[in-house]
């Protein structure tokens, strides 16, 4: 027993036990430890995979992973990490916070990763985090929520390949209040998220000299939306709508059926409609409305060849479905999180010569240590600047309109239309 | 809008969702009233019809009204088919011990729904109506003429919508016809009363049982295909049915078929009704704690005798 | 008879205390989760197992724990200790409330009538989202979970606190179940009408029996906001609520040490057929079904019937 524990290189607690218990002989152990981890440095590096693949989550999970087997593949291909494979660790956390956490140990302590990434759903990041930062496993979240930059988690969980909703939510104050209309009606989901939007874009509306004229929070849990739409008031100018689950299909047919014929300018986050073909029985009225899309679903006609390679490597064709099946539409406007992420995640090994888990602190001050990204095949969102302090990154955002079915770009913002004050310093933090 | 045309439009929303909602309710309360049984996986035959519907249209592939008519047979048919052989395999099994069977029924619950995630997938699939117009609707408003008609902006409803009331109406209907004038219906009807004089008097309970399953089942699935043209079929969708037809079985009385349907209205209007004067969540609140609150002080349910 | 209940409730608190220094890290700390996780099925076994009453609000309870301690220490910048003393106010009083008033139906209507105020409940988190951050929840200052020098948030500090609440409540509830008071629930249990006629107050027995559990669940409630850090919506869901109903049913209800033999089996039953396949709730869902047929007393009721008539 105490023969198998030195040889192998354990971090968790039972070392630090062993080494007040075994004092000289322990000691002597963990520093001939480097070496033996030197001994296989042809290993992989363990990355846990945090993935949704059943629960609420599920179609965001799917498309998580493919898109993360594709950048895996691409960094293996030509060479791995410090000449060392990646082998991805994926584990079901079944979109559930209790889950999320367990997963996190798992990856820590028993499948012994180098780190953990990849978590979408808010609760889930919220409800592992806590348990990644104890365990001392570096996190890198792919949530696009507030969590990280708000402050609210700690120094070993950073979203350095996806912007927050904050960054996004007020970058489209400019746009739709100068070019929709400054009266909006807000209809949200009444969950933490639709709340966040609500309160930031009201603010940046304005500042903008728009107003906010009508909030209509809707349960969680409704299936049936028409009855809320009486609460629009008539002078609304602009309907600003973002929701989430199974039941937004039918909360954009209903908001058609409502309005008709005469119905105010719609700008809506694609959260609302992620994995759902725009081309749908009832989504019609969508046509002429405004999406924001983090990245663009359609290929544009101004295409980069980096976003195309991108788009071919994870098997997405020109409209933003799988190449095999064109009713399986992706989550295009997240999932190049996780391509992203995971080439950050490379540059920060790189940079700091990373070679087992006793260099995990080392990863993250590598990583609080970058700045500014180029757009290219490692970005193929767009070029993002990463602000060490509070482990956000931020990046461009787009703007489209729906026309014949599709939707193409009309604007995409500054990376400075998305920049807020630090919330949160995470590098003054101890390890 | 006006309190008038608001109120009207909610009533409208709310009779759509109590229409359903009294099919899928009525197929609980039939199992209930003649097995005394709770079945905790009635929300998963409801979502099971959706994804049958959905296949059936996107393999039939034609006229969305022929796949529609299609999925209104073939749906309801194979869910309670399904339905029946889970009660041969294990409710039968357990004797229905009411505790086994909700454990079991959980059970059935997660195999049906992971089932349908890894074969019909996570994402919400819609299908087409077989017909919809949007159909605006007047008000009527004193003028200075007198009263005058008028079309509030909003107040409409789609002409599906009706449809599935109607429809609902009808099956429910045809299911009163059933149970008293035919003579399946009249077995059923003796054996909920007392299922050993049932058996005494030769009627194969184990079967009427089965059947019974089955009928509950196919009729969460009837309801399903009337509303996955609004809603969308997805592999969670069986939770809310489950939770809304619990209520109304309850409160209109366990095993009262008039109740479970005067339940349903009531629960299905009061949930838009309620949203005219109410935040949203705190209406879900204020709804749910009303319902808790009848059944405290009227534990029988509306139309439940009270208990000997 | 009572003193091998208690030398079993003490050996089984031993081999826990023992775990921790023989089984490795992941499982040690898993087993520090179940024992959390197991106390809430303990809370639960005394209301459905012993009273007989089925509830499908428990998550309500666990949820009022949850909250009094998380919201206490994070916006009131409470310490541990009183703010876990708060939480089981918190939860005493809910189950109260919620006691009187679904204490006047039985059976299925118990039933829904929990399961509608657990759901009011769940919804009131997300109703005051601005303090909780409804379904997403909020984290506990790691810096705060602690108790005097006692760092809850090591693996060593959480292991040893879950311990020591899991043998507290297992202890308590030894002793309640051998006493008069325990005897009495069963009685009502096996025949209520009898229990009236003999002369007990049903009615208030059954609510104290509510109110302890609903107070052991939210201590459960708070331990796990304070060992793990965080406080969220979906804690209070519909299926918190059916987690200890199953646990106890697998483990046996009416047994003392079933709650945790069903936490650890669904724990693990989800946690090894997860890394084989994807569809692990399917193969939960199998299990489940076979248990109701070939076991269905769980797994200590069982045993008890059929090998150790003595197990508490």
């Amino acid at each position: 027993m105490t023969r198998k524990t030195l040889l192998k290189p354990d971090y968790s607690r039972r070392k630090a036990i062993r080494t007040m218990g075994l004092g000289a002989g322990a000691l002597a152990a963990s520093t001939a430890l480097p070496r033996f981890v030197q001994a296989q440095s042809a290993a992989p590096i363990k990355i846990g995979f945090q993935v949704h693949r059943t629960g609420i989550g599920a179609s965001y999970g799917r498309w998580y992973d493919r898109t993360t087997t594709a950048v895996v593949k691409r960094i293996n291909d030509a060479g791995g990490i410090n000449g060392r494979p990646i082998e991805i660790i994926a584990e079901d956390d079944g979109t559930d916070a209790k889950r999320g956490a367990e997963v996190i140990e798992k990856f820590a302590t028993q499948s012994k990763c180098d780190i953990a990434f990849g978590t979408l759903f808010s609760h889930v990041v919220i409800g592992s985090a806590p348990r990644a930062g104890e365990l001392k496993l570096p996190y890198f979240v792919v949530s696009e929520g507030h969590h990280v930059a708000s402050g609210m988690l700690n120094r070993y969980t950073l979203q350095p390949g996806i912007t927050d909703v904050k960054s996004q939510v007020q970058a489209m104050a400019p746009y739709v209040a100068n070019n929709l209309g400054k009266k909006v009606t807000m209809i949200y989901a009444d969950f933490a998220f639709g709340h966040d939007h609500r309160d930031y874009f009201s603010a940046a509306v304005e500042a903008q000299g728009g107003e906010v004229v009508a909030k209509i929070a809707i349960p969680p849990t409704e299936t049936s939306f028409t009855k809320y739409f009486p609460q629009i008031p008539r002078e609304t100018e602009v309907v600003y709508h973002v929701m989430v689950g199974p039941a937004v299909l039918t909360f954009v047919k209903e908001m058609g059926e409502f309005f008709g014929p005469s119905s105010p300018e719609i700008f809506g986050f694609i959260d609302s409609l992620e994995a759902v073909d725009i081309a749908s029985p009832g989504l019609e009225f969508l046509e002429g409305s405004y999406f924001w899309e983090g990245m663009p679903r359609y290929a544009q006609a101004d295409q980069t060849d980096y976003e195309k390679e991108y788009r071919d490597a994870v098997g997405v064709d020109a409209n933003g479905a799988s190449v095999t099946d064109s009713k399986d539409v992706s989550t295009y406007a997240h999932m190049f999180g996780c391509w992203e992420t995971m080439n950050i995640i490379k540059a920060g090994m790189e940079a700091c010569d990373y070679q087992g888990p006793e260099q995990r602190q080392a990863l993250i001050e590598a990583v609080e240590a970058m700045s500014d990204m180029p757009a290219g095949i490692d970005h193929p969102q767009g070029p993002k600047r990463f602000n060490g302090k509070t482990h956000q990154t931020f990046g461009v955002q787009y703007i489209s309109k729906v026309e014949g079915g599709k939707m193409n770009v009309v604007h995409t913002t500054s990376i400075e239309d998305t920049l807020y004050p630090d919330e949160v310093d995470y590098t003054t933090q101890s390890f | 809008m006006e309190f008038g045309p608001h109120l009207m439009l909610a009533m409208l929303e709310g009779a759509v969702t109590a229409a359903i909602l009294a099919l899928t309710a009525m197929g609980l309360s039939v199992v209930f009233g003649v097995m005394r049984v709770v079945n905790v996986a009635h929300g998963e035959f409801y979502m099971l019809g959706a994804v049958i519907a959905w296949f059936v249209a996107a393999t039939l592939g034609t006229h969305p009204a022929v796949g529609f008519v299609a999925a209104l047979v073939i749906a309801p048919l194979l869910v309670g088919a399904l339905a029946s052989l889970a009660d041969v395999l294990i409710l039968q099994r357990i004797n229905y011990d009411p505790e086994r069977t909700i454990v079991a029924t959980i059970g059935l619950l997660y195999i049906l729904q992971q089932g349908t995630l890894m074969t019909f997938g996570p994402d919400a699939r819609p299908v087409e109506p077989p017909f919809n117009h949007r159909l605006a609707l007047p008000w009527v408003e004193w003028g200075e003429q007198g009263l005058a008609l008028y079309w509030p902006w909003g107040l409409s409803i789609t002409s599906y919508k009706l449809f599935v009331i109607v429809a609902a109406a009808a099956i429910l209907g045809a299911l009163w016809l059933f149970m008293t004038r035919t003579r399946a219906g009249l077995v059923m009807r003796a054996t909920q009363q007392d299922s050993n004089m049932a058996r005494a008097f030769g009627i194969p309970v184990a079967r009427v049982y089965a059947l019974v399953f089955g009928l509950g089942a196919a009729l969460a699935a009837m309801g399903a295909v009337l509303i996955v043209p609004i809603q969308q079929a997805h592999y969670l969708m069986g939770h809310d049915p489950l939770l809304l037809s619990f209520i109304v079985v309850i409160i209109g009385g366990l095993g009262s078929l008039p109740g479970t349907i005067i339940a349903a209205i009531l629960i299905g209007m009061s949930d838009g009704i309620i949203s005219v004067f109410f935040s949203p969540t705190l209406a879900k609140i204020l709804a749910t704690l009303a319902v808790a609150m009848v059944l405290v002080f009227r534990p029988q349910g509306l139309l439940g005798k009270k208990a000997a | 008879m009572s003193h091998r209940d208690t030398f079993l409730h003490l050996s089984v608190i031993a081999v826990l205390f023992a775990a921790f220094f023989v089984l490795p890290a992941y499982h040690s700390g898993s087993l520090a989760r179940i024992m959390v996780l197991a106390i809430y099925a303990m809370g639960y076994n005394l209301a459905f197992g012993y009273t007989g009453l089925l509830s499908l609000g428990h998550a309500l309870f666990f949820a009022a724990g949850m909250y009094g301690l998380g919201l206490t220490m994070q916006l009131g910048g409470w310490a541990a200790i009183p703010a876990f003393a708060l939480a089981l106010v918190a939860s005493l009083v809910v189950a109260g409330v919620v006691g009187v008033l679904a204490l006047r139906t039985r059976g299925v209507g118990f039933m829904i009538v929990t399961l509608m105020f657990a759901q009011a409940g769940y919804l009131t988190a997300l109703y005051f989202v601005q303090y909780t951050r409804g379904d997403e929840g909020f984290v506990i200052d790691q810096a705060a979970r602690a108790i005097g020098p006692a760092d809850l948030s090591s693996e060593a500090g959480r292991y040893f606190a879950a311990l020591f609440l899991f043998a507290v409540t297992l202890l308590v509830i030894g002793a309640l179940v051998r006493a008069p008071f325990g005897r009495t629930l069963i009685a009502i249990r096996e025949n209520e009408a009898r229990a009236t006629m003999l002369g007990y107050d049903v009615q208030r027995l059954k609510w104290i029996a509510l109110v302890v559990s609903g107070t052991i669940s939210g201590a459960a409630g708070a331990a796990y906001a304070l060992l793990f850090g965080y406080a969220g919506a979906s804690f209070a869901g519909v299926q918190y609520s059916i987690f200890p109903l199953l646990y106890v049913l697998l483990g046996g209800a009416g047994t003392t040490l079933g709650p945790l033999i069903g936490a650890i089996f669904m724990f693990y039953l989800i946690d090894l057929s997860s890394g084989i396949t994807n569809a692990y709730m399917l193969i939960a869902g199998v299990v489940l079904v076979l248990l109701t047929m070939f076991l269905p007393h769980g797994i200590l009721g069982t045993l008890r019937k059929r090998a150790l008539p003595w197990l508490p």
